[in-house]
Protein backbone atom coordinates (compact mmCIF):
# COMPACT_ATOMS: atom_id res chain seq x y z
CA UNK A 1 0.00 0.00 0.00
CA UNK A 2 1.13 3.65 -1.23
CA UNK A 3 0.86 6.20 1.48
CA UNK A 4 -1.19 9.29 0.98
CA UNK A 5 2.06 11.35 0.63
CA UNK A 6 3.13 8.74 -2.49
CA UNK A 7 -0.31 8.77 -3.82
CA UNK A 8 -0.15 12.87 -4.28
CA UNK A 9 2.68 12.32 -5.66
CA UNK A 10 2.28 10.10 -8.30
CA UNK A 11 -1.02 12.24 -9.55
CA UNK A 12 1.74 14.94 -8.98
CA UNK A 13 3.94 13.50 -11.73
CA UNK A 14 1.06 12.69 -13.83
CA UNK A 15 -0.77 16.42 -13.90
CA UNK A 16 3.20 17.74 -14.84
CA UNK A 17 3.15 15.45 -17.64
CA UNK A 18 0.16 16.24 -18.75
CA UNK A 19 0.85 20.12 -18.67
CA UNK A 20 4.08 19.18 -20.19
CA UNK A 21 2.59 17.80 -23.20
CA UNK A 22 0.23 20.45 -23.94
CA UNK A 23 2.75 23.08 -23.51
CA UNK A 24 5.14 20.96 -26.02
CA UNK A 25 1.63 20.75 -28.39
CA UNK A 26 0.92 24.25 -27.90
CA UNK A 27 4.35 25.37 -28.84
CA UNK A 28 4.28 22.87 -31.82
CA UNK A 29 1.00 23.92 -32.99
CA UNK A 30 2.12 27.67 -32.79
CA UNK A 31 5.24 26.67 -35.34
CA UNK A 32 2.80 25.16 -37.48
CA UNK A 33 0.55 28.79 -38.09
CA UNK A 34 3.93 30.73 -38.24
CA UNK A 35 5.71 28.57 -40.54
CA UNK A 36 2.12 28.61 -42.84
CA UNK A 37 3.46 32.30 -44.48
CA UNK A 38 7.23 29.99 -45.87
CA UNK A 39 4.68 28.07 -47.63
CA UNK A 40 2.83 31.09 -48.96
CA UNK A 41 6.22 31.64 -50.46
CA UNK A 42 6.76 28.48 -51.44
CA UNK A 43 3.23 28.71 -53.38
CA UNK A 44 4.23 31.97 -54.96
CA UNK A 45 7.25 30.75 -56.45
CA UNK A 46 6.03 27.02 -56.96
CA UNK A 47 2.75 28.51 -58.99
CA UNK A 48 5.02 31.25 -60.70
CA UNK A 49 7.75 28.43 -61.72
CA UNK A 50 5.38 25.74 -62.97
CA UNK A 51 3.10 27.67 -65.44
CA UNK A 52 6.29 29.73 -66.48
CA UNK A 53 8.41 27.04 -67.47
CA UNK A 54 5.68 25.67 -69.46
CA UNK A 55 5.01 29.10 -71.16
CA UNK A 56 8.70 29.12 -72.03
CA UNK A 57 8.57 25.46 -73.80
CA UNK A 58 6.31 27.31 -76.20
CA UNK A 59 8.14 30.82 -76.24
CA UNK A 60 11.44 31.27 -76.88
CA UNK A 61 12.59 33.04 -73.38
CA UNK A 62 15.16 35.47 -75.30
CA UNK A 63 12.04 36.44 -77.62
CA UNK A 64 10.31 37.51 -74.46
CA UNK A 65 12.70 39.59 -72.77
CA UNK A 66 13.94 41.00 -75.68
CA UNK A 67 10.61 41.30 -78.32
CA UNK A 68 9.83 44.63 -78.89
CA UNK A 69 6.26 43.67 -79.59
CA UNK A 70 3.42 42.51 -77.30
CA UNK A 71 0.11 41.28 -79.24
CA UNK A 72 -0.79 38.26 -76.64
CA UNK A 73 -4.10 38.64 -77.30
CA UNK A 74 -4.08 38.45 -81.12
CA UNK A 75 -4.44 35.84 -83.51
CA UNK A 76 -0.70 35.57 -84.51
CA UNK A 77 0.78 36.89 -80.97
CA UNK A 78 3.83 38.04 -80.09
CA UNK A 79 5.59 37.86 -76.83
CA UNK A 80 8.28 40.84 -76.41
CA UNK A 81 7.70 41.71 -73.10
CA UNK A 82 9.54 44.63 -73.09
CA UNK A 83 6.37 47.11 -74.01
CA UNK A 84 4.94 45.91 -71.10
CA UNK A 85 7.85 46.65 -68.66
CA UNK A 86 7.98 50.06 -70.19
CA UNK A 87 4.64 51.06 -69.77
CA UNK A 88 5.63 49.99 -65.85
CA UNK A 89 8.85 51.47 -65.73
CA UNK A 90 7.37 54.77 -67.06
CA UNK A 91 4.29 55.15 -64.90
CA UNK A 92 5.95 53.91 -61.97
CA UNK A 93 9.30 57.06 -62.91
CA UNK A 94 6.85 59.79 -63.56
CA UNK A 95 4.79 59.00 -60.32
CA UNK A 96 7.88 59.47 -58.51
CA UNK A 97 8.61 62.41 -59.76
CA UNK A 98 5.22 63.69 -57.93
CA UNK A 99 5.64 61.83 -55.18
CA UNK A 100 8.81 61.90 -53.86
CA UNK A 101 8.93 65.94 -53.78
CA UNK A 102 5.75 66.20 -52.08
CA UNK A 103 6.36 63.32 -49.55
CA UNK A 104 9.81 64.25 -49.09
CA UNK A 105 8.83 68.04 -48.54
CA UNK A 106 5.55 66.77 -46.20
CA UNK A 107 7.92 64.99 -44.51
CA UNK A 108 10.42 67.73 -43.46
CA UNK A 109 7.60 69.79 -42.38
CA UNK A 110 6.28 67.42 -40.13
CA UNK A 111 9.52 66.22 -38.55
CA UNK A 112 11.35 69.59 -38.61
CA UNK A 113 9.08 72.88 -38.89
CA UNK A 114 5.47 71.91 -37.45
CA UNK A 115 4.54 72.05 -33.86
CA UNK A 116 3.14 69.13 -31.99
CA UNK A 117 -0.31 70.49 -32.25
CA UNK A 118 -0.30 70.93 -36.43
CA UNK A 119 1.36 67.17 -36.65
CA UNK A 120 -1.64 66.19 -34.78
CA UNK A 121 -4.03 67.43 -36.82
CA UNK A 122 -1.90 66.68 -40.25
CA UNK A 123 -0.26 62.97 -39.67
CA UNK A 124 -4.11 61.51 -38.92
CA UNK A 125 -4.85 63.02 -42.36
CA UNK A 126 -2.04 61.90 -44.48
CA UNK A 127 -2.52 58.23 -42.93
CA UNK A 128 -6.44 58.38 -44.10
CA UNK A 129 -5.16 59.07 -47.51
CA UNK A 130 -2.85 56.05 -47.03
CA UNK A 131 -5.85 53.94 -46.22
CA UNK A 132 -7.92 54.77 -49.49
CA UNK A 133 -8.15 51.89 -52.05
CA UNK A 134 -6.14 52.03 -55.32
CA UNK A 135 -9.14 51.40 -57.02
CA UNK A 136 -10.86 54.78 -55.75
CA UNK A 137 -7.21 56.64 -56.86
CA UNK A 138 -8.62 54.42 -60.41
CA UNK A 139 -11.70 56.34 -60.51
CA UNK A 140 -9.97 59.74 -59.39
CA UNK A 141 -7.56 59.24 -62.27
CA UNK A 142 -10.15 58.41 -64.86
CA UNK A 143 -12.91 60.73 -64.07
CA UNK A 144 -10.85 63.64 -62.46
CA UNK A 145 -7.17 63.64 -63.62
CA UNK A 146 -7.87 62.85 -67.12
CA UNK A 147 -10.06 65.69 -67.92
CA UNK A 148 -7.94 68.46 -66.44
CA UNK A 149 -5.20 67.06 -68.40
CA UNK A 150 -7.65 67.11 -71.57
CA UNK A 151 -7.30 71.00 -70.98
CA UNK A 152 -3.99 71.37 -71.21
CA UNK A 153 -3.01 68.19 -73.76
CA UNK A 154 -6.19 68.61 -76.35
CA UNK A 155 -4.68 65.55 -78.28
CA UNK A 156 -4.37 63.23 -74.86
CA UNK A 157 -5.58 60.28 -75.26
CA UNK A 158 -8.86 59.38 -72.95
CA UNK A 159 -6.07 56.22 -71.42
CA UNK A 160 -2.51 57.70 -71.40
CA UNK A 161 0.01 57.40 -68.77
CA UNK A 162 0.10 60.46 -67.80
CA UNK A 163 -3.25 60.53 -65.46
CA UNK A 164 -2.16 56.92 -63.94
CA UNK A 165 1.28 58.37 -62.99
CA UNK A 166 -0.51 61.29 -61.01
CA UNK A 167 -2.72 59.19 -59.63
CA UNK A 168 0.17 56.47 -58.98
CA UNK A 169 2.67 59.52 -57.27
CA UNK A 170 -0.72 60.57 -55.02
CA UNK A 171 -1.30 57.05 -53.96
CA UNK A 172 2.88 56.52 -53.05
CA UNK A 173 2.65 60.48 -50.68
CA UNK A 174 1.83 58.75 -47.56
CA UNK A 175 4.67 55.79 -48.20
CA UNK A 176 7.16 58.47 -48.78
CA UNK A 177 5.90 60.76 -46.02
CA UNK A 178 5.66 58.27 -43.44
CA UNK A 179 9.06 56.55 -43.89
CA UNK A 180 10.98 59.52 -44.05
CA UNK A 181 9.84 61.13 -41.43
CA UNK A 182 10.44 58.16 -39.14
CA UNK A 183 13.56 58.35 -40.38
CA UNK A 184 14.06 61.67 -39.73
CA UNK A 185 12.71 61.95 -36.30
CA UNK A 186 15.21 59.05 -35.75
CA UNK A 187 18.01 61.33 -35.83
CA UNK A 188 18.57 62.42 -31.69
CA UNK A 189 18.07 65.62 -30.90
CA UNK A 190 21.42 66.30 -29.23
CA UNK A 191 22.82 66.53 -33.06
CA UNK A 192 20.54 69.17 -33.86
CA UNK A 193 21.07 71.14 -30.94
CA UNK A 194 24.96 71.23 -31.26
CA UNK A 195 23.78 72.53 -34.88
CA UNK A 196 21.25 74.88 -33.42
CA UNK A 197 24.30 76.33 -31.13
CA UNK A 198 26.37 76.52 -33.53
CA UNK A 199 23.78 79.00 -35.40
CA UNK A 200 22.48 77.04 -38.07
CA UNK A 201 18.82 77.96 -39.18
CA UNK A 202 16.21 75.29 -39.71
CA UNK A 203 16.76 74.76 -43.10
CA UNK A 204 20.47 74.27 -42.88
CA UNK A 205 19.73 72.13 -40.09
CA UNK A 206 17.05 69.75 -41.72
CA UNK A 207 18.99 69.85 -44.84
CA UNK A 208 22.80 69.45 -43.64
CA UNK A 209 22.39 67.66 -40.66
CA UNK A 210 18.76 65.80 -40.34
CA UNK A 211 18.70 64.64 -43.88
CA UNK A 212 22.36 63.70 -44.17
CA UNK A 213 22.07 61.33 -41.13
CA UNK A 214 18.89 59.81 -42.04
CA UNK A 215 19.49 59.85 -45.93
CA UNK A 216 19.93 55.80 -46.10
CA UNK A 217 16.74 54.99 -44.87
CA UNK A 218 15.01 57.96 -46.89
CA UNK A 219 16.17 56.69 -49.78
CA UNK A 220 15.30 53.15 -48.82
CA UNK A 221 11.56 54.34 -48.73
CA UNK A 222 11.93 56.18 -52.49
CA UNK A 223 12.91 52.58 -53.63
CA UNK A 224 9.76 51.27 -51.39
CA UNK A 225 7.57 53.21 -52.93
CA UNK A 226 8.94 52.67 -56.51
CA UNK A 227 8.33 49.17 -56.10
CA UNK A 228 4.82 49.58 -54.80
CA UNK A 229 4.17 51.92 -57.90
CA UNK A 230 5.30 49.33 -59.89
CA UNK A 231 2.94 46.62 -58.46
CA UNK A 232 -0.04 48.53 -58.61
CA UNK A 233 -3.19 47.56 -60.63
CA UNK A 234 -5.93 49.10 -60.17
CA UNK A 235 -5.16 52.66 -60.93
CA UNK A 236 -3.44 51.75 -64.47
CA UNK A 237 -6.01 49.17 -65.40
CA UNK A 238 -8.58 51.46 -65.44
CA UNK A 239 -6.49 55.13 -66.00
CA UNK A 240 -3.42 54.34 -68.23
CA UNK A 241 -5.00 52.25 -71.43
CA UNK A 242 -4.31 48.43 -72.62
CA UNK A 243 -2.13 49.44 -75.46
CA UNK A 244 1.13 47.67 -75.08
CA UNK A 245 3.33 50.96 -76.74
CA UNK A 246 7.59 50.86 -76.64
CA UNK A 247 6.90 54.69 -75.68
CA UNK A 248 8.37 57.57 -73.40
CA UNK A 249 5.97 59.80 -74.25
CA UNK A 250 2.80 60.16 -70.95
CA UNK A 251 0.45 61.42 -73.03
CA UNK A 252 -0.07 58.34 -74.66
CA UNK A 253 -1.82 54.85 -73.99
CA UNK A 254 0.16 52.34 -72.74
CA UNK A 255 -0.15 48.90 -70.93
CA UNK A 256 1.53 47.86 -67.74
CA UNK A 257 2.64 44.28 -66.89
CA UNK A 258 -0.21 44.40 -64.14
CA UNK A 259 -2.72 45.97 -66.48
CA UNK A 260 -2.27 43.04 -69.03
CA UNK A 261 -2.53 40.56 -66.21
CA UNK A 262 -6.42 42.05 -65.55
CA UNK A 263 -7.29 42.21 -68.92
CA UNK A 264 -6.26 38.50 -69.52
CA UNK A 265 -8.38 37.21 -66.07
CA UNK A 266 -10.85 39.40 -66.79
CA UNK A 267 -11.20 37.74 -70.27
CA UNK A 268 -12.35 33.87 -70.75
CA UNK A 269 -9.42 32.07 -70.81
CA UNK A 270 -9.11 28.56 -70.99
CA UNK A 271 -6.99 26.86 -67.91
CA UNK A 272 -3.64 25.43 -69.35
CA UNK A 273 -4.32 27.27 -72.44
CA UNK A 274 -1.01 29.66 -73.94
CA UNK A 275 -2.38 32.61 -72.76
CA UNK A 276 -3.53 31.41 -69.38
CA UNK A 277 0.24 30.98 -69.08
CA UNK A 278 1.21 34.18 -70.15
CA UNK A 279 -0.12 35.82 -66.80
CA UNK A 280 2.36 33.41 -64.90
CA UNK A 281 5.30 34.45 -66.66
CA UNK A 282 4.61 37.97 -66.94
CA UNK A 283 3.36 37.33 -62.79
CA UNK A 284 6.92 35.72 -62.14
CA UNK A 285 8.93 39.00 -63.95
CA UNK A 286 6.52 41.36 -61.98
CA UNK A 287 7.50 39.49 -58.61
CA UNK A 288 11.30 39.37 -59.34
CA UNK A 289 10.97 42.76 -59.94
CA UNK A 290 9.22 44.33 -56.57
CA UNK A 291 11.10 41.45 -54.66
CA UNK A 292 14.50 43.11 -56.56
CA UNK A 293 13.63 46.78 -55.45
CA UNK A 294 12.94 45.28 -51.85
CA UNK A 295 15.66 43.63 -51.30
CA UNK A 296 17.62 46.68 -52.57
CA UNK A 297 15.58 49.23 -50.06
CA UNK A 298 16.96 46.60 -47.37
CA UNK A 299 20.19 46.53 -48.18
CA UNK A 300 20.43 50.49 -48.75
CA UNK A 301 19.19 50.86 -44.89
CA UNK A 302 21.80 48.12 -43.42
CA UNK A 303 24.91 49.08 -45.68
CA UNK A 304 24.78 52.83 -44.59
CA UNK A 305 22.82 52.95 -41.85
CA UNK A 306 24.09 56.42 -39.44
CA UNK A 307 24.60 54.96 -36.06
CA UNK A 308 23.86 57.15 -33.26
CA UNK B 1 21.76 91.87 -48.07
CA UNK B 2 23.80 90.61 -44.91
CA UNK B 3 24.81 87.15 -44.95
CA UNK B 4 22.42 86.50 -41.84
CA UNK B 5 19.72 88.25 -43.59
CA UNK B 6 20.32 86.06 -46.62
CA UNK B 7 20.43 82.52 -44.24
CA UNK B 8 17.01 83.49 -43.14
CA UNK B 9 15.03 84.31 -45.73
CA UNK B 10 16.06 81.02 -46.99
CA UNK B 11 14.80 79.38 -44.08
CA UNK B 12 11.59 81.28 -44.38
CA UNK B 13 11.78 80.50 -48.21
CA UNK B 14 11.92 76.75 -47.16
CA UNK B 15 9.55 76.61 -44.28
CA UNK B 16 6.59 77.97 -46.85
CA UNK B 17 7.82 75.56 -49.36
CA UNK B 18 7.80 72.58 -47.40
CA UNK B 19 4.32 73.85 -45.48
CA UNK B 20 2.98 74.43 -48.88
CA UNK B 21 3.64 70.94 -50.50
CA UNK B 22 2.10 69.16 -47.08
CA UNK B 23 -0.72 71.45 -47.43
CA UNK B 24 -1.19 70.48 -51.64
CA UNK B 25 -1.49 66.52 -50.44
CA UNK B 26 -3.94 67.89 -48.00
CA UNK B 27 -5.71 70.02 -50.34
CA UNK B 28 -5.40 66.78 -53.20
CA UNK B 29 -7.29 64.70 -50.16
CA UNK B 30 -10.18 67.15 -50.25
CA UNK B 31 -10.56 67.22 -53.64
CA UNK B 32 -10.56 63.50 -54.00
CA UNK B 33 -13.46 62.81 -51.35
CA UNK B 34 -15.20 66.29 -52.55
CA UNK B 35 -15.31 64.59 -56.23
CA UNK B 36 -16.72 61.09 -55.33
CA UNK B 37 -19.40 62.85 -52.88
CA UNK B 38 -20.37 65.49 -55.60
CA UNK B 39 -20.57 62.52 -58.61
CA UNK B 40 -22.17 59.72 -56.08
CA UNK B 41 -24.25 61.17 -53.50
CA UNK B 42 -27.53 61.26 -55.76
CA UNK B 43 -27.39 57.73 -56.36
CA UNK B 44 -27.49 56.63 -52.07
CA UNK B 45 -30.92 55.75 -51.35
CA UNK B 46 -32.77 52.46 -49.94
CA UNK B 47 -33.02 50.82 -54.06
CA UNK B 48 -29.22 51.64 -54.14
CA UNK B 49 -28.74 49.10 -51.28
CA UNK B 50 -31.71 46.66 -52.48
CA UNK B 51 -30.77 46.67 -56.25
CA UNK B 52 -28.71 43.58 -58.16
CA UNK B 53 -26.74 45.52 -60.41
CA UNK B 54 -28.11 46.35 -63.99
CA UNK B 55 -27.43 47.74 -67.28
CA UNK B 56 -29.77 50.64 -66.63
CA UNK B 57 -28.46 52.66 -64.27
CA UNK B 58 -31.16 54.12 -62.77
CA UNK B 59 -32.40 50.29 -61.83
CA UNK B 60 -28.61 49.32 -60.75
CA UNK B 61 -27.39 48.44 -56.82
CA UNK B 62 -24.73 47.23 -54.94
CA UNK B 63 -26.99 44.34 -52.93
CA UNK B 64 -24.53 41.10 -54.56
CA UNK B 65 -21.27 43.50 -53.80
CA UNK B 66 -22.20 44.25 -50.46
CA UNK B 67 -22.97 41.11 -49.08
CA UNK B 68 -20.15 39.67 -51.39
CA UNK B 69 -18.00 42.11 -49.30
CA UNK B 70 -18.93 41.10 -46.11
CA UNK B 71 -18.89 37.13 -46.85
CA UNK B 72 -15.42 37.48 -47.98
CA UNK B 73 -14.23 39.75 -45.31
CA UNK B 74 -15.91 37.40 -42.41
CA UNK B 75 -14.31 34.33 -43.90
CA UNK B 76 -10.80 36.47 -44.07
CA UNK B 77 -11.43 37.47 -40.41
CA UNK B 78 -12.02 33.55 -38.94
CA UNK B 79 -8.90 32.40 -41.28
CA UNK B 80 -6.28 35.53 -40.48
CA UNK B 81 -7.35 36.14 -36.99
CA UNK B 82 -6.15 32.95 -35.46
CA UNK B 83 -3.28 32.17 -37.92
CA UNK B 84 -1.70 35.77 -37.63
CA UNK B 85 -1.93 36.08 -33.68
CA UNK B 86 -0.82 32.30 -33.13
CA UNK B 87 2.46 33.23 -35.57
CA UNK B 88 2.85 36.22 -33.18
CA UNK B 89 2.93 34.22 -30.61
CA UNK B 90 5.18 31.79 -31.63
CA UNK B 91 7.82 34.45 -33.02
CA UNK B 92 7.90 36.47 -30.12
CA UNK B 93 7.12 34.16 -27.10
CA UNK B 94 8.55 30.81 -28.11
CA UNK B 95 10.81 31.44 -31.02
CA UNK B 96 14.83 31.89 -30.52
CA UNK B 97 16.57 34.19 -33.13
CA UNK B 98 19.97 32.36 -33.47
CA UNK B 99 17.43 29.63 -34.81
CA UNK B 100 17.67 29.60 -38.54
CA UNK B 101 14.34 28.88 -38.93
CA UNK B 102 13.00 31.50 -36.95
CA UNK B 103 15.30 34.14 -39.08
CA UNK B 104 13.95 32.94 -42.27
CA UNK B 105 10.26 32.97 -41.06
CA UNK B 106 10.93 36.80 -40.15
CA UNK B 107 12.46 37.87 -43.40
CA UNK B 108 9.61 35.67 -45.53
CA UNK B 109 6.92 37.83 -43.61
CA UNK B 110 9.03 41.22 -43.99
CA UNK B 111 9.17 40.14 -48.00
CA UNK B 112 5.60 39.07 -47.82
CA UNK B 113 4.71 42.35 -47.18
CA UNK B 114 6.03 43.86 -50.12
CA UNK B 115 4.57 41.55 -52.52
CA UNK B 116 2.00 43.55 -55.24
CA UNK B 117 -1.15 42.26 -54.32
CA UNK B 118 -1.98 40.99 -57.68
CA UNK B 119 0.72 38.68 -57.35
CA UNK B 120 -1.22 36.93 -53.89
CA UNK B 121 -4.14 37.04 -57.03
CA UNK B 122 -2.34 35.10 -59.05
CA UNK B 123 -1.37 32.66 -56.66
CA UNK B 124 -4.51 32.30 -55.18
CA UNK B 125 -6.01 31.61 -59.40
CA UNK B 126 -3.38 29.04 -59.40
CA UNK B 127 -3.54 26.78 -55.80
CA UNK B 128 -7.31 28.05 -55.07
CA UNK B 129 -9.16 28.05 -58.07
CA UNK B 130 -7.49 25.00 -59.78
CA UNK B 131 -5.35 23.15 -57.36
CA UNK B 132 -7.40 22.69 -55.01
CA UNK B 133 -10.51 23.11 -57.47
CA UNK B 134 -12.46 25.62 -55.32
CA UNK B 135 -13.35 27.35 -58.43
CA UNK B 136 -14.16 31.50 -58.46
CA UNK B 137 -15.67 30.71 -54.87
CA UNK B 138 -16.09 32.84 -52.23
CA UNK B 139 -13.73 30.20 -50.24
CA UNK B 140 -11.37 31.00 -53.29
CA UNK B 141 -11.12 34.67 -52.76
CA UNK B 142 -10.94 35.01 -48.69
CA UNK B 143 -8.18 32.54 -48.73
CA UNK B 144 -6.63 34.67 -50.85
CA UNK B 145 -7.21 37.79 -49.12
CA UNK B 146 -6.10 35.78 -45.92
CA UNK B 147 -2.48 35.38 -47.30
CA UNK B 148 -2.62 39.16 -48.41
CA UNK B 149 -3.55 40.43 -45.01
CA UNK B 150 -1.50 37.63 -42.69
CA UNK B 151 1.62 39.43 -42.94
CA UNK B 152 0.37 42.87 -41.68
CA UNK B 153 -1.29 41.42 -39.07
CA UNK B 154 1.49 39.25 -37.77
CA UNK B 155 4.00 42.42 -37.48
CA UNK B 156 1.03 44.20 -36.06
CA UNK B 157 0.25 41.54 -33.47
CA UNK B 158 4.12 41.27 -32.79
CA UNK B 159 4.63 44.83 -31.89
CA UNK B 160 1.40 44.42 -29.26
CA UNK B 161 3.00 41.22 -27.80
CA UNK B 162 6.45 42.86 -27.61
CA UNK B 163 4.76 45.93 -25.46
CA UNK B 164 3.55 43.73 -22.91
CA UNK B 165 5.98 44.42 -19.35
CA UNK B 166 8.14 42.09 -18.53
CA UNK B 167 7.41 42.45 -15.28
CA UNK B 168 3.71 41.05 -15.58
CA UNK B 169 4.82 38.13 -17.39
CA UNK B 170 7.74 37.67 -14.78
CA UNK B 171 4.92 37.86 -11.78
CA UNK B 172 2.89 35.19 -13.17
CA UNK B 173 5.86 32.51 -14.03
CA UNK B 174 6.81 33.67 -10.25
CA UNK B 175 3.15 31.87 -9.14
CA UNK B 176 4.51 28.88 -11.31
CA UNK B 177 2.10 29.55 -14.35
CA UNK B 178 3.43 27.86 -17.07
CA UNK B 179 4.37 28.89 -20.34
CA UNK B 180 0.91 28.76 -22.00
CA UNK B 181 -0.98 29.99 -18.83
CA UNK B 182 1.21 33.14 -18.81
CA UNK B 183 0.36 33.88 -22.41
CA UNK B 184 -3.59 32.68 -22.10
CA UNK B 185 -3.89 34.59 -18.75
CA UNK B 186 -1.42 37.81 -19.26
CA UNK B 187 0.34 38.50 -22.77
CA UNK B 188 -2.84 38.13 -24.49
CA UNK B 189 -5.46 40.18 -22.60
CA UNK B 190 -3.05 42.56 -22.01
CA UNK B 191 -1.84 43.23 -25.89
CA UNK B 192 -5.67 42.19 -27.35
CA UNK B 193 -6.62 45.71 -27.90
CA UNK B 194 -3.21 46.48 -29.62
CA UNK B 195 -3.59 43.29 -31.67
CA UNK B 196 -7.16 44.25 -32.71
CA UNK B 197 -6.11 47.60 -33.59
CA UNK B 198 -3.47 46.19 -36.07
CA UNK B 199 -6.06 43.71 -37.56
CA UNK B 200 -9.08 46.04 -38.05
CA UNK B 201 -6.26 47.86 -40.15
CA UNK B 202 -4.96 44.86 -42.08
CA UNK B 203 -8.48 43.98 -42.59
CA UNK B 204 -10.25 47.25 -43.93
CA UNK B 205 -7.22 46.93 -46.43
CA UNK B 206 -8.33 43.49 -47.31
CA UNK B 207 -11.91 45.26 -48.05
CA UNK B 208 -10.68 47.81 -50.34
CA UNK B 209 -8.35 45.18 -51.87
CA UNK B 210 -9.24 45.07 -55.87
CA UNK B 211 -6.54 43.47 -57.52
CA UNK B 212 -6.11 40.47 -56.20
CA UNK B 213 -9.62 39.16 -55.53
CA UNK B 214 -10.46 39.84 -59.24
CA UNK B 215 -7.87 37.52 -60.66
CA UNK B 216 -9.88 34.67 -58.45
CA UNK B 217 -13.05 35.45 -59.33
CA UNK B 218 -13.11 37.81 -62.06
CA UNK B 219 -17.23 37.91 -62.40
CA UNK B 220 -18.54 40.73 -63.93
CA UNK B 221 -22.04 40.34 -63.93
CA UNK B 222 -23.64 38.48 -60.24
CA UNK B 223 -27.34 39.09 -60.00
CA UNK B 224 -27.69 36.74 -56.17
CA UNK B 225 -26.61 36.88 -53.21
CA UNK B 226 -24.52 34.12 -52.04
CA UNK B 227 -25.72 31.18 -50.46
CA UNK B 228 -22.14 29.29 -49.61
CA UNK B 229 -18.63 29.28 -49.34
CA UNK B 230 -18.16 27.71 -52.58
CA UNK B 231 -20.86 30.47 -54.71
CA UNK B 232 -19.80 32.95 -57.29
CA UNK B 233 -19.56 36.75 -56.25
CA UNK B 234 -18.65 40.35 -56.52
CA UNK B 235 -17.60 42.83 -53.68
CA UNK B 236 -17.56 45.85 -53.81
CA UNK B 237 -14.32 46.92 -55.32
CA UNK B 238 -14.68 44.52 -58.18
CA UNK B 239 -18.29 46.29 -58.77
CA UNK B 240 -16.43 50.23 -58.41
CA UNK B 241 -14.30 48.50 -60.95
CA UNK B 242 -17.21 47.04 -63.75
CA UNK B 243 -18.94 50.43 -63.41
CA UNK B 244 -15.70 53.06 -64.07
CA UNK B 245 -14.94 51.01 -67.17
CA UNK B 246 -18.63 50.72 -68.51
CA UNK B 247 -18.36 54.05 -71.20
CA UNK B 248 -21.21 55.56 -70.15
CA UNK B 249 -20.51 58.40 -68.07
CA UNK B 250 -23.49 57.88 -65.85
CA UNK B 251 -22.04 54.43 -64.48
CA UNK B 252 -18.87 56.34 -63.47
CA UNK B 253 -21.25 58.55 -60.80
CA UNK B 254 -22.59 54.99 -60.18
CA UNK B 255 -18.71 54.08 -59.15
CA UNK B 256 -18.74 56.99 -57.12
CA UNK B 257 -21.67 56.24 -55.15
CA UNK B 258 -20.42 53.06 -54.14
CA UNK B 259 -17.32 54.24 -53.28
CA UNK B 260 -19.09 56.39 -50.81
CA UNK B 261 -19.93 53.04 -49.38
CA UNK B 262 -16.65 51.55 -49.72
CA UNK B 263 -15.23 54.78 -47.87
CA UNK B 264 -17.49 54.75 -44.94
CA UNK B 265 -17.18 51.19 -44.17
CA UNK B 266 -12.90 51.90 -44.46
CA UNK B 267 -13.42 54.84 -42.07
CA UNK B 268 -15.56 53.16 -39.66
CA UNK B 269 -13.35 50.39 -38.96
CA UNK B 270 -10.06 52.99 -39.05
CA UNK B 271 -12.26 55.04 -36.26
CA UNK B 272 -12.71 51.75 -34.05
CA UNK B 273 -9.63 51.28 -34.46
CA UNK B 274 -8.68 54.88 -33.42
CA UNK B 275 -11.07 54.56 -30.63
CA UNK B 276 -9.71 50.74 -29.14
CA UNK B 277 -6.39 52.53 -29.27
CA UNK B 278 -7.15 55.04 -26.84
CA UNK B 279 -9.62 53.66 -25.01
CA UNK B 280 -6.72 50.41 -23.73
CA UNK B 281 -3.28 53.13 -24.79
CA UNK B 282 -3.39 54.21 -20.73
CA UNK B 283 -4.97 51.13 -19.12
CA UNK B 284 -2.12 49.73 -17.73
CA UNK B 285 1.47 50.88 -17.47
CA UNK B 286 4.35 48.52 -16.72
Amino acid sequence: MATYEEKSNMTDNKEKKRRRMKEKSISTILLVLASLSIFTTIGIVATLSKETIAFFGEVSIIDFLTGTEWTALFANPKFGVLPLVAGTLMIAIYGSVVAIPIGLGSAIYLSEYASDRTRKVIKPLLEILAGIPSIVYGYFALTFITPILKIFFPTINIFNALSGSIAVGIMIIPMISSLSEDAMKAVPDEIRHAAYALGSTKFEVSTKVVIPAALSSIISSFVLAISRAIGETMIVTLAAGSTPKLTLNPLESVQTMTAFIVQVAKGDVTHGGLIYKTIFAVGMLLFLMTLFMNIIARMIIKKYREEY
Amino acid sequence: MTNLQKRRLMDNFFHGLVFSVTLFALIILGILLFDIFKDGFKYLSIDFFTNYTSRFVEKAGIKAALSGSIWIIGLTIIFSLPIGVGSALYLEEYSDDRNLLTRIIKLNIANLAGVPSIVFGILGLGIFVHLFGFGRSILSGALTLTLLILPIIIVAAQEAIKSVPKELRHGAYALGSTKWQVIKGVVLPYSLPGILTGSILAIARGLGDTASVLMVGAVSFIAFTPKSVFDKFTILPIQIYNWSSMPKAEFHDLAAGAIIILLVLLLGANAVAIILRNKYQNRIKG
